[in-house]
């Protein structure tokens, strides 16, 4: 078994290592070389959002003459690997729960979580295997040259890579012949993972998508030209899930495109007035289009995730009575999935989204407007201001509230993490994560209240609708029933915690830390 | 991780020669696995083209101021590591007697192996001393090899009663024919009839073959040498015979 192994790129790329390698390997060892290269395809997957890499984790099929394998390797060097069935390079996308079972399968889905796997880079991969032997004739460290090309001619070259591969017991060995290659000309030590030289091939790079707001602003900049940069960014990741969406890959690419959506909404009711009041106009009513469009299939969405957990809690019901509610829900999802493609390949999307790009390109000197505040007093004023409503609203909830109070305080609380969120590179980190941890508490709070609201009155009025199509046996209607209490006691658990949450959020040191975020001179 | 000990009161008879070639097999099956080699004499070692030296020796790992893991060898076969044998073991009874719990002391320090290794191959030593009563308490499976002669059931029925007086959870004892010559009549009676008697006889049974002599020369398993003789077939017939019966 190999312990560590570090690794180098050649100048040159090519199936056979250079002679000059060869030789100097040979003045300290005995040299042998696999005569044949192992020719492989290699395809790195992950989730649409980088999970796996984010979390240090590198997931690659590799496939030889019908054969397949799983490697998961950590930056620490751990490896779980997992046999796939003949042909299993076809069936990407593929949820992580399809994964054979075993040990890689739990560690990819407790990364991945409900996000597909996707293929990220492939390669044709050709390896070579140098083992080292010592004077007993034992091998004492192996070095791998693998030569990658991108299997679709025109792309960039890739480099040759050496592996120095240290043989468990054999430390010494293993850094002798790395100080042996460090000396070698066109030699050196890798600064990227096989990956990512993949990547930079086909013209990739890791993390090109997050769902988060990742935009940097300057505290100088005009606030203008900072809500454009934001809007864009909002626009990009909204284009980004369109195809996710149409093909059904996996329920957060419409999560994460009703987020931008919601966000671009946010920001031109709470920053609109810096851009051209036609533009904040039109474009709010046509994302809110947009947004209602995308509501029946993400509620559908979140009742067939939160129902199985919730159906093994069941006391008087039988989960399996839940199956007919779960079918029922699964044709209505077919149904409204078909509706939003429609919307997401209208004329009506095309031009939303087309012409808003247009309008937040538009060049500086063409604006007919002045840049606006300097983006960072625009953050300070526009935190202040949404943070007092916050506090407002908040305060004036009692006991005997209506449900509706609370859920415009929620509106307000998105409002206000949205714009946290649009401005977190002007702030100090320590107070900004400070604050969103504050505001997440109560978000947490606000969202479990009216979540159970909105799924306990859908349960109702999806119960009705099986009904008069007769497509509720008893036993369903009863089960349905419990869910709906149980929905019921987690709303009510929430409203009793409301009361708490908020205190600690609009707490004097809460109020402290918003009033430090947003002083004048904390950008 | 299944412990699996090759172990015969007396010598010669194919232990280490059965360790190394199942030890091989396993890892080719996809195991982790690791092979300790227990006898002073480290010809398991040396077969495997390891030094058989141990920093700070046998002391050093008994007491456990060196940890079993900083004296494993990877060998030149994927997934198979040793742990070398050294002259100083010789005197392991000495340092298991002064050891705390002094029977169940090689277990203690195998236990930390489990999340790194499938199958661990020990092989013994032959006597009847402290190391064998701790190699009856690590060990799942003892595996051992007997000549077909007419003292073999005795000398099994002596192992099992050793194994009888185990405290505490007792390992399974699979017995298998070695060093078998097909000329003489004896080993061909013996052979043929026992495993068919008793149940823990193995049916596989190992040749009287050079080539198995040649693993001190090729240092080698027997596979890697010589896969299409027929003494590597029977240790491959070994092998599944084991796989199914050593416990986790």
């Amino acid at each position: 078994m190999e312990a560590r192994s570090r690794e180098y790129v050649l100048a040159e790329s090519g199936p056979q290592p250079p002679g000059r390698v060869r030789d100097e390997l040979a003045t300290a060892f005995t040299v042998e070389e696999d005569p044949h290269a192992t020719r492989l395809r290699r395809m790195w997957l992950d989730t649409f959002d980088w999970r796996l890499y984010r979390a240090g984790l590198t997931l690659q099929h590799v496939s030889e003459r019908g054969t397949g394998e799983l490697v998961l390797t950590g930056t620490g060097g751990q490896r779980l690997t997992a046999q796939t069935a003949p042909g299993a390079r076809s069936r990407w996308p593929c949820p992580p729960g399809d994964l054979p079972p075993g040990p890689l399968r739990d560690r990819v889905a407790a990364v991945a979580g409900l996000r597909a796997l996707l293929p990220a880079v492939s390669v044709i991969s050709q390896v070579r295997e140098v083992r080292l032997r010592n004077a007993d004739d034992k091998t004492v460290a192996r070095i791998f040259l693998d030569a990658m090309s991108l299997p679709v001619p025109g792309c960039a070259p890739i480099p040759a890579r050496l592996a120095v591969a240290e043989v468990r017991g054999y430390a010494a060995p293993a850094r002798r012949a790395e100080r042996l290659l460090a000396g070698i000309a066109g030699v050196a030590p890798s600064r990227q993972t096989a990956l990512e030289d993949a990547l930079s091939a086909a013209g990739r790079h890791a993390l090109d998508y997050s769902g988060k707001v990742d935009v940097a602003l300057r505290p100088a900049m005009p606030g203008a030209d900072a809500v454009r940069a934001i809007l864009l960014q909002q626009l990009d990741n909204l284009e980004a899930n369109v195809d996710g969406v149409l093909h059904d890959t996996d329920t957060e690419f419409l999560h994460d495109l009703r987020i931008a959506v919601r966000r671009t909404r946010s920001g031109l009711k709470l920053l609109g007035d810096v851009l051209p009041g036609e533009l904040t106009l039109r474009f709010a009513a046509e994302f809110r289009w947009l947004g209602d469009m995308t509501t029946p299939l993400r509620d559908l969405d979140v009742h067939l995730l939160s129902l199985p957990p919730m159906a093994a809690r069941l006391v008087a019901a039988d989960p399996a009575d839940v199956q007919p509610f779960l079918a029922y829900l699964a044709r209505r999802r077919g149904a409204e999935r078909r509706k939003l493609s429609r919307v997401l390949r209208s004329a009506r999307f095309a031009a939303t989204v087309g012409d808003w790009r247009k309008a937040l390109l538009v060049p500086h000197d063409a604006r007919r407007v002045s840049g606006g505040p300097p983006a960072a007093e625009l953050a300070a004023d526009r935190t202040r201001r949404a943070h007092r409503r916050v506090i407002k609203l908040g305060s004036a909830i009692t006991a005997s509230s209506p449900p509706e109070s609370l859920h415009t305080l929620r509106k307000r609380c998105k409002d206000l993490r949205y714009v946290l969120e649009f401005f977190a590179s002007l702030h100090d980190p320590r107070i900004y994560r400070a604050v969103l941890s504050d505001l997440k508490r109560l978000q947490d709070c606000l969202g479990g209240f009216q979540d159970s609201q909105v799924q306990r009155e859908e349960i109702q009025s999806l119960a009705a609708a099986m009904l008069a199509q007769q497509a509720a046996p008893a036993p369903t209607l009863l089960a349905m029933g419990e869910l709906a209490a149980q929905l019921g006691t987690c709303q009510r658990e929430a409203r009793a915690e409301f009361a708490e949450r908020f205190a600690g959020f609009a707490s004097p040191a809460g109020r402290r830390r918003m009033a430090a975020l947003t002083a004048p001179d904390s950008a | 991780m299944r412990v699996i000990a090759t172990y015969n009161i007396k010598g010669g008879v194919g232990k280490t020669t059965a360790a190394v070639n199942l030890g091989y097999l396993a890892a080719q099956d996809g195991l982790r696995t690791l092979l300790w080699d227990l006898d002073p004499q480290a010809a398991a070692t040396y077969m495997l083209r390891v030094r058989p030296r141990v920093k700070g020796g046998g002391k050093a790992l008994i007491r456990g101021t060196r940890p079993l893991d900083d004296a494993i060898k990877g060998t030149d076969f994927d997934r198979l590591d040793l742990l070398p044998g050294d002259f100083t073991y010789r005197n392991m009874d000495l340092l298991l007697d002064g050891a705390k719990n002094r029977v169940r002391r090689l277990s203690r320090l195998l236990g930390p192996l489990a999340a790194d290794y499938d199958v661990v191959f020990l092989d013994c030593p032959p006597s009847v001393s402290l190391v064998s009563e701790n190699v009856l308490q690590a060990a799942g499976l003892i595996l051992v090899p007997l000549i077909p002669a007419t003292l073999s059931l005795r000398t099994l029925d002596q192992l099992t009663g050793f194994v009888a007086d185990v405290d505490g959870p007792r390992p399974d004892v699979l017995a298998f024919f070695s060093m078998v010559d097909r000329r003489k009549r004896i080993h061909r009676e013996i052979t043929a009839r026992l495993p068919t008697e008793r149940p823990d006889i193995a049916a596989a049974a190992i040749p009287a073959l050079a080539v198995i002599e040649r693993m001190a020369v090729e240092r080698a398993p027997v596979p890697v040498f010589a896969p299409r003789n027929p003494a590597a077939r029977c240790y491959r017939d070994l092998w599944e015979e084991v796989r199914k019966q050593a416990p986790e």
